[in-house]
């Protein structure tokens, strides 16, 4: 076993500070030491991005990131999208269309259609389909998911967010 | 699934992290993106005992007009290249292609150099500059020495790059932002090519590659050669496979890949002359 190393970074606005070993990958030190369950482990092997989080802003795999490469960095999971109470618009739309039924690739879903909106936040359909092509989901067939986020993109946009 | 043990140290430029490398030697690997080597590492097929990260040389990532050749920055990310103004006007196809390599987490993180120094036959990227006849500049303890992409690619995962040497910058021909086609065969959307096929045209002659289609990414000189003596693009496309020996696998025999290269050939001459 090599040496733990400490490895800090703002997640979800807050600061953590953790000694972990290199090779702890950023998931791991999400939910084992930061205690932040919400990012799930699914394929483990970069297919199904059901472990997607944003760093500094950008949607990335965390189960095929090491922490250390995350020291320093911005990064936000589930937990922390919704602001005083609210849900973030895209986790309503989620809701209110149905873009899910077992839930298990919902939080990286979200994590990667919030990025998308970022990058394309008039996204046509095929915009969506596209840009959703690393998260799997074995339940729905995408169909409400791509309505949710496209829905998502009219109140994001209605709200100057 | 974990990665094996391994020491972590962070290069803070390219100067650095060659002189990281020759300190810690053959077992040491160079970590960009790390969108292939950390699959790798967590499956223990790759298992360094001290890995390098160069992914903060931020003085790695660039594209830069040069001239009579484009300049790419090694560690540039799929993302920097998918986006570019300067890529579309100058080298289209490269654009293109990097807009097709995995899925947006995967370009969000993964490099131009990292995809290139991997050498996976099966990767969209070092084909498409085995294409273009793209150059590679490598920076090693002695120094600086460049290599043509025909001379890069050796085997399966290996190339010319010594064990204490980086890759620090690609360079590609100005092609414009048209005369292309790029086909990629696959069954779910994010994954790598069944097979894959560019096609550039570069001063008046039509280059052709081939992703997945045997150990290294492969010129197909057949197409080439037909091409230039009068050929049309369906005829020509019929000597996609000569030469090649593609593995089978789950997704694809042999002869299934060998038909596949005609067909996607076809389509990408078809494309490269429509505009």
């Amino acid at each position: 076993m090599s040496e733990a190393m400490r490895i800090g970074m703002t997640v979800n606005g807050a600061e953590q500070r953790h000694d972990a070993e290199p090779r702890t990958l950023l998931v791991q030190y999400l939910r084992d030491a930061c205690g932040l369950t919400g990012t799930k482990i699914g394929c483990d092997t970069s297919s199904c991005g059901a472990c997607t989080v944003l760093v500094d802003g950008e949607s990335v795999k965390s189960c095929t990131m090491l922490a250390a490469q995350a020291d320093g960095a911005a990064v936000t999971t589930i937990e922390g999208l919704a602001a005083g109470g609210e849900w973030h618009p895209v986790q309503q739309a989620f809701h209110e269309k149905h873009g899910l039924q077992c839930g298990y690739c919902t939080a990286g879903m979200v994590m990667a259609a919030v990025s998308l909106l970022e990058e394309i936040p008039e996204p046509t359909e095929r915009d969506v389909r596209e840009g959703l092509e690393g998260n799997l989901c074995r339940c729905t067939g995408y169909h409400n998911i791509v309505q949710a986020v496209l829905a998502a993109a009219e109140t994001l946009q209605g709200s100057g967010r | 699934m974990i990665p094996a043990a391994f020491d972590y140290v962070r290069a803070g430029s390219a100067d650095e992290a060659v002189a990281l490398v020759a300190e810690h030697g053959e077992d040491a690997k160079f970590l960009a993106g790390g969108m292939s080597l950390l699959p790798l590492m967590k499956l223990r097929l790759a298992t360094p005992t001290v890995v390098i990260d160069v992914g903060r040389v931020r003085d790695l990532s660039y594209i830069r007009d040069d001239g009579d050749h484009v300049a790419v920055g090694a560690l540039t990310r799929h993302r920097d290249l998918e986006t570019s103004d300067l890529l579309g006007e100058q080298c289209g196809v490269l654009r293109a292609v990097a807009a097709q390599v995995g899925d947006n987490q995967v370009r969000h993180r993964g490099t131009i150099g990292g995809s290139v120094a991997h050498g996976d036959p099966a990767s969209d990227l070092p084909a498409a500059l085995l294409a273009l006849d793209a150059t590679f500049v490598v920076r090693g303890p002695g120094g600086e020495r460049l290599v043509a992409a025909h001379d890069f690619f050796r085997g399966f995962l290996e190339t010319a790059l010594a064990p204490d040497e980086l890759l620090t910058e690609i360079r590609v021909r100005k092609t414009g932002p048209g005369g292309f086609g790029f086909e990629k065969f696959n069954r779910r959307a994010q994954d790598y090519a069944i097979v894959g096929a560019v096609a550039a045209r570069i001063d008046g002659t039509t280059n052709v590659a081939l992703v997945n289609m045997g150990p290294t990414p492969l010129r197909a000189h057949a197409v080439e050669n037909a091409l230039a003596q009068g050929a049309d693009a369906a005829t020509a496309a019929r000597e996609a496979a000569m030469g090649t020996e593609p593995p089978g696998d789950l997704n694809a025999s042999p002869e299934y890949r060998m038909h596949l290269a005609q067909v996607l050939v076809g389509r990408a001459l078809a494309r490269a002359s429509a505009g």
